[in-house]
């Protein structure tokens, strides 16, 4: 069976039980990630959780060594998923207390805790290596995560774990999205900020734990961030973006997931990654509402459309268009001949802008603080903008201007 | 204990522990220094971006070498890191986002290209993968022609120093003299970037400028290193160093001097800590040498005569 054959089978769960118990499994906590990344982005914190997932290693390394201590493997994923939330709770709690009680800003807090926290892990990892000698304890695996021969249980637990936090999330949904968007507000409605905000991060801590095992902890803290900045570009409202980076974040796990599957040299963490990447690229090129083909294409019509309104006052007033993409706009439309004379639609089409022009020219002198003015984008014909009594008006004052003035010459 | 010591320092020391130690301190130096400036400028992580995406440069560095030496490493490791700037930079202005989840984007994303491309390459004929990415091997940085303390005035056995002591050497003075050319420079445009651009100093030159001293200090030290070494000294050693002073003289004075403690201390203790216990083997050195810059950091924040913000009154 070929690559591509397996991918297939493999994304409808019908490569084996393990691998589709690995797929959904991590489904889940890319769907809990990318919601709870979600309300730490919009709150601004994105990198806490670049901490957070770091601070875990002494607690994976300590709790094993507790296990071992006490005469079990070490290898029991529910007690180095303990291990890792307490380490990594003391090194949020140490990020908030340098925050607080110090001068020193919150990303040198986060840069410490990060880089402290994982040095001292990897010093008992070290000791661990020295320590087990015969065994190996595999736990290098946590740092760029690994489903290769991942337990049933251990793929249940990460489920379980996950769609915990995602209940966890919808229960805490109102005040999240209130401290997110206007702390001080938040604050005089009764709600305690600060709680609000360590669970938030709290949320972080558990997607970072369960994650540890399949994505690995110095790259969990993307299926935290890529997911809602990816969101970001497709919508204006919070429930909406909640919604889609919970779907970015379920897509890259489940697709990254089966495609680590499906090619055994993959490793599963970075795979994950470069798909959410994936999404975020997708995202940024081509949605409707932020993207960038998007924009582009906004740019360009919006150009044009300055270019054929100069081209025509142009040709009203009896100049020579040298621009080339002004002759370009004009003759595809079958205003203008080769030769840059203007044709009988040409000559119709420019009195009717240098018409509207003097509409508008009048309307600014007469009316300068009118919203419609204020509106005015050089383009729009201002049939659209004023009322008919308010063009006959303007109107009736150019006649004027244009009598007073003939009388004086 | 005193033998002990003397024995500690003898010839066995020169060959196995002096290059190491001095790389070391060589290395945090390199690193405080700029991160005082980062520090202040609340770019704090800048240098732990800027560290995780050198392991894609080198991998790509190798990819277009085929082989595994230092200067198109070096350069890969550059070049990736300019671009890590680029792309944050291009993400935060596309994507309107706050600077810490483009960082965290960019960096995220390209570290996973650079595993990647580890796992799926045949690498197996070199020495590079995450492990040494991580950790570095300041511990194998040993001088094999040593044979005392004479060695260091005998030029036949200082040629053969590693290579990463004197190119770490070169690194430290390139930025030492950066900063103190444009220290006034530096300083008004940290304190007060307006005004700086009042004054007619270029601060975005500047300011790019800053990065790619972080930049290089970063991949000159991650080769002798390891990268957790590196973030650890872009930000303890000036963090604790804050809390010391009010002066930015004295501030780099104290991250150099605690960037030295943290590297002497650190290797010190990982080499020859576990046998105080009992133990025969060591513990991963750049490991400890972050361990006892946090320790350091802890005893500032909780001591330090400028630990409070101006006008934060002293709690109970």
């Amino acid at each position: 069976m070929g690559f591509g054959d397996y991918f297939i089978s493999a994304l409808f769960l019908q490569a084996g039980y393990n691998s589709a118990l690995v797929a959904i499994g991590a489904g889940l906590l890319g769907l809990s990630a990318g919601s709870a990344g979600a309300f730490i982005f919009l709150r601004k914190r994105a990198l806490v959780s670049d901490a957070i997932s770091h601070a875990t290693l002494p607690g994976v390394g300590l709790a094993f060594i507790i296990m071992v201590a006490f005469g079990s493997d070490g290898r029991w994923l529910p007690g180095l998923i303990l291990g890792s939330a307490i380490s990594s709770a003391i090194g949020l709690l140490m990020v908030e207390w340098i925050t607080r009680k110090t001068r020193l800003t919150e990303d040198a807090a986060i840069g410490a805790v990060l880089s402290v926290f994982f040095g001292f892990g990897i010093v008992l990892l070290t000791v661990i290596q020295t320590m087990s000698s015969g065994r190996q304890a595999g736990l290098e695996n946590f740092l760029l995560g690994s489903t290769a021969g991942m337990l049933i249980s251990e793929a249940t637990t990460i489920a379980v774990a996950g769609a915990m936090a995602a209940g966890f999330v919808f229960l805490l949904r109102r005040p999240m999205t209130l401290v997110a968007f206007d702390p001080e507000y938040a604050a005089t409605t009764g709600v305690n900020v600060r709680n609000i905000d360590l669970a938030m991060m709290g949320l972080a801590l558990i997607v970072t734990v369960i994650g540890l095992k399949i994505v690995g902890l110095i790259l969990i803290v993307a299926l935290l961030i890529i997911p809602p900045v990816a969101a970001r570009f497709w919508t204006n409202q919070v429930g909406k973006m909640i919604g889609i980076a919970a779907v970015i974040g379920g897509l890259s796990g489940y697709v990254g997931a089966v495609l680590s599957a499906a090619h055994a040299a993959l490793p599963t963490g970075p795979i994950i990654v470069l798909v959410a990447f994936g999404f975020f690229m997708i995202s940024a090129l081509f949605s409707p509402l932020r993207g960038g083909l998007a924009s582009a294409l906004r740019h360009q019509r919006f150009q044009r459309r300055v270019h054929r309104r100069q081209g025509l006052l142009s040709l009203a007033r009896r100049e020579p268009i040298y621009d080339g993409l002004t002759i370009r706009i004009l003759r595809r439309a079958g205003m203008i001949r080769a030769d840059g004379v203007a044709t009988a639609r040409g000559r119709i089409a420019a009195e009717k802008a240098a018409h509207d022009e003097a509409r508008w020219a009048m309307a600014r002198r007469m009316l300068p603080d009118d919203s419609a003015i204020e509106r005015y984008d050089g383009l729009t014909p201002i049939e659209r903008m004023m009322t008919p009594d308010q063009i006959a008006e303007i109107d009736r004052m150019i006649h004027n201007a244009q009598t007073t003035q003939g009388a004086k010459a | 204990m005193i033998d002990d010591l003397i024995t500690a320092l003898g010839a066995e020391f020169v060959q196995l522990s002096l290059t190491p130690i001095v790389i070391g301190m060589l290395a945090a130096i390199a690193c405080a220094l700029p991160g005082n400036f980062l520090l202040l400028r609340r770019q704090a992580l800048i240098g732990d971006a800027i560290s995780h995406v050198v392991l894609p440069g080198i991998v790509a560095a190798f990819l277009v070498t085929g082989t595994i030496t230092a200067v198109p490493m070096m350069l890969g490791a550059g070049a990736a890191a300019i671009i890590a700037v680029v792309m944050i930079e291009i993400v935060k202005r596309l994507g309107r986002v706050e600077p810490g989840a483009a960082m965290g984007l960019v960096f995220t994303t390209l570290f996973a290209a650079g595993v990647l491309f580890l796992e799926i390459t045949d690498t197996s004929s070199v020495h590079i993968d995450v492990q040494h990415a991580l950790l570095g091997n300041l511990e194998s940085l040993i001088w094999f022609d040593a044979e005392g303390w004479g060695s260091l005035l005998d030029p036949a056995a200082l040629a053969t120093l590693p290579p990463q002591l004197p190119r770490l050497a070169v690194v430290l003075v390139g930025i030492g003299l950066f900063i103190f050319l444009f220290w006034k420079e530096l300083k008004i445009s940290t304190f007060d970037a307006a005004f700086a651009g009042a004054i007619g100093i270029r601060t975005r030159v500047l300011g790019f400028a800053l990065v790619v001293a972080t930049a290089v200090a970063a991949v000159a030290a991650f080769d002798a290193v390891g990268s957790i070494i590196v973030i650890a000294m872009f930000v303890c050693p000036p963090a604790s160093a804050r809390l010391m002073t009010n002066q930015l003289a004295r501030q780099v004075g104290w991250s150099v001097v605690f960037a030295t403690i943290s590297a002497v201390l650190g290797y010190v203790l990982a080499g020859y800590g576990p046998g105080w216990f009992g133990s025969p083997y060591a513990v991963s050195a750049a490991g400890m040498i972050a361990t006892v810059s946090g320790v350091i950091l802890i005893l500032t924040c909780l001591f330090g005569p400028q630990r409070k913000r101006v006008g934060q009154q002293a709690e109970a």
